[in-house]
């Protein structure tokens, strides 16, 4: 890509949830990133690490407590009703779960064509026509339009989650751990089937996962976040070969390797305990409590995301001392 | 050669279900060695989960019909579970075979204090006092690392977070020093960082209690660092066992093959397609009579779906069923590697 168009900056967004008196939960803490036009950002990091409360907000699905969210050159948060509406046009989501996220009285068909229906894209046979036809991009046939949610598999499912994100014909789609409730063999198929429709499209992509190596294949640059502050950020093939926030390097190291020779090989980074809770949580960084390296700076101040090497962005206080480790 | 401490024989489980009987498990056999991890793989409703509730005397009594025909039979030191009464089966259960499950948090209950449900066991089990079972139970706690054993034994599981109650589970199926351990899927609903600390856990109580363990995933990457042996099912049926290294570099089942393909390498740079099996697993209400995976394999043949294939062994460990390695199979579409040298070839 030579001239990579801005299609969504999002700039020190935070999300914080009231959970009691005197009580914030503060779920996405001041992140920033951009996102290209016709490129896949992934966002990794384990349970509660705010990921997804991320991608909900970019989507303008929760308010955002600070921060702005500008697609196209307008912040999302500050969209009126009509305006708002021309949004989910051009953004779409598709969920975590696809037993939960199709609701369960509605046939297929109506579940595709609610969108349609909203816009007023397409009436009559042409809608029906353009559901077939999005049922059979999806690697659905046109008998399963009349059919309910319950008839499915979860593959299949998660397939007519993706067929009524694409029913409106969006350019950005956030995709909310569309694997997660999958078997091996079905996450490859959505995996190549999003890849696919991709390239056909044009569509950019939020891709927020838990599964690492998944991300790495999709994705072309990776945030990864811990407890609410975006840790590191680089191009995949980048942070992937070398990691540089001590909380990054032993996430990687924990993954699995599905080689007896490359696991025997392998040195796990051990990482103590377990991520703190995001309520009310202290000043500095987020990572020191769990940190090997934590110094008294570390616990004192946040450190802020900088450039370290081109396009290669850590939030660590000491990353240059620590990058030959 | 190690004893044989679990040996499953032609194991057959259905389901009576309002749409017809689901056969879940169709002649299973397989054995477990003293001290050894031996990994079940394989996707949802293969029949891994079945399999060992069936060694555990779970399975629900109402609607299940496992199929007591000669031959069939869990033989646990030369005794066979399957003959055994409930009674009989509780002095089993949680004392000489224990289970941890994928879900800690439906599988402890959350009324009782973390302390009494390890203590509830010890004492069901082992003739002693409350203050030694108490004792006992804190030591289990500090066994598999949790910190402030003496407080976290008045806690309840909601008190814990995820990968605590993980340990907490662990701490319940060893409690009594069990031969056999069974972990179903013990790290699926547990992150990265906590799935490596549970799975070293799990090993090094394995090496310190000399204990069996079987361990049910669908996660290949889990299984390359800590099993012996693997065994890889697919609707209800074990397509193909070897050792680790068998199944990982020569592996002889299309489904082995594609289930380790279908998995992105972290280290390749590799962007191309991953490769997806086509369609789904087969209803096992009404099984296919040939090859179960037939359907969906690339290099299906007539034969796969007329006849169940024989199990061909290649080595003393590797075994698998598949028609490609018959005599008359055309073998030169196959990818290289996939047949073994035909020396070793020889049917069972």
């Amino acid at each position: 890509m030579a001239e990579k168009e801005v299609l969504i900056e999002v700039k020190d967004l935070k999300k914080y949830f009231k959970v009691g008196k005197n009580a914030v939960l503060k779920a996405v803490d001041g992140v920033n990133f951009k996102i290209y036009k016709g490129e896949t950002l992934g966002l990794v990091g384990e349970s509660g690490c705010g990921k997804t409360t991320c991608g909900k907000t970019v989507m303008g699905l929760y308010d955002a407590t600070d921060g702005q969210v500008i697609f196209d050159g307008t912040d999302i948060h500050s969209l009126n009703k009509q305006e708002k509406k021309e949004f989910t046009k051009r953004a779409q989501i598709i969920f975590q779960d696809p037993y939960s996220s199709l609701d369960p009285r509605m046939t297929v068909a109506d579940i595709i064509g609610e969108g349609i229906d909203i816009h007023g894209l397409y009436k009559g046979e042409e809608r029906m026509a353009k559901i077939h036809e999005l049922l059979e991009l999806v690697g659905l046939n046109k008998e399963h339009a009349l059919r309910f949610p319950h008839e499915f598999s979860g593959g299949q499912r998660q397939r007519i989650g993706i067929a009524r994100a694409l029913a409106i014909e969006p350019e950005f789609i956030v995709c909310d751990e569309p694997i997660s409730a999958l078997d091996v063999s079905i996450q490859a198929q959505v995996v190549n089937l999003l890849i696919e429709l991709q390239q056909k499209k044009n569509l950019t992509y939020l891709f927020i996962a838990h599964d690492l190596s998944m991300v790495k294949h999709i994705s072309d640059r990776v945030g990864v976040m811990y407890l609410g502050n975006m840790v590191e950020f680089a191009d995949s093939d980048e942070l992937y070969s070398n990691p540089l926030h001590p909380y990054t390097k032993a996430l990687m190291s924990a993954i699995p390797i599905p080689d007896p020779d490359e696991e025997k090989l392998k040195r796990r980074i051990p990482i103590e305990g377990e991520i703190p809770s995001p309520i009310n949580p202290k000043p500095g960084c987020r990572f020191a409590g769990r940190c090997k390296f934590a110094t008294e700076q570390c616990f004192a101040s946040t450190p802020a995301l900088t450039e370290v090497k081109a396009e290669h962005f850590v939030a660590c206080h000491r990353v240059h001392e620590l990058e030959n480790c | 050669m190690s004893e044989k401490l679990l040996e499953v024989k032609d194991l057959h489980v259905s389901f009576k279900t309002y749409a017809g009987t689901s056969h879940a498990v169709r002649g299973v056999d397989f054995h477990l060695n003293q001290g050894e991890t031996l990994a079940i793989v394989g996707e949802s409703g293969c029949g891994k989960t079945v399999t060992s509730k069936a060694i555990m005397g779970l399975l629900p009594e109402d609607n299940t019909i496992i199929d007591k025909k000669s031959g069939s039979a869990i033989l646990f030191h030369g005794e066979n579970l399957l003959d055994y009464d409930e009674k009989q089966m509780t002095q089993i259960r949680g004392h000489r075979i224990s289970m941890i499950f994928q879900d800690p948090m439906t599988s402890l209950n959350p009324t009782m204090k973390i302390g009494d449900q390890i203590m509830e066991s010890i004492l069901l089990h082992q003739k002693v006092t409350k203050a030694e079972a108490y004792r006992q139970a804190k030591e289990m706690l500090e066994l598999v690392k949790i910190p402030n054993a003496e407080q976290r034994m008045k806690q309840y599981p909601f008190e814990f977070s995820g990968g605590m109650r993980q340990r907490a589970m662990i701490a319940v199926a060893l409690a009594c020093k069990p031969e056999i351990l069974i972990a179903d899927e013990p790290t699926t609903a547990l992150d990265v960082t906590i799935q490596a600390q549970i799975m070293e856990l799990i090993g090094s109580l394995q090496k310190e209690l000399n204990m069996a363990v079987i361990l049910v995933t669908h996660d290949l990457g889990v299984v390359a660092s800590v099993a012996d042996r693997i065994q890889v099912m697919y609707a209800g049926k074990i397509v193909e066992r070897g050792t680790v290294d068998e199944i990982f570099y020569h592996s002889t089942h299309p489904y082995t093959r594609a289930l380790l393909n279908s998995v992105p390498k972290i280290h390749s740079n590799n962007k191309d397609k991953l490769y997806s099996l086509k369609g789904t697993p087969p209803d096992l209400i009404n099984p296919p009579t040939g090859c179960p995976f037939a359907a969906r394999c690339e290099y299906g043949m007539k034969v796969c779906r007329q006849l169940p294939p024989e199990v061909i062994s290649f080595s003393s460990s590797q075994e698998c069923s598949c028609w490609l390695h018959h005599a008359k199979a055309d073998t030169s579409v196959l990818p290289e590697g996939m047949i073994r040298s035909s020396e070793k070839r020889s049917v069972k």
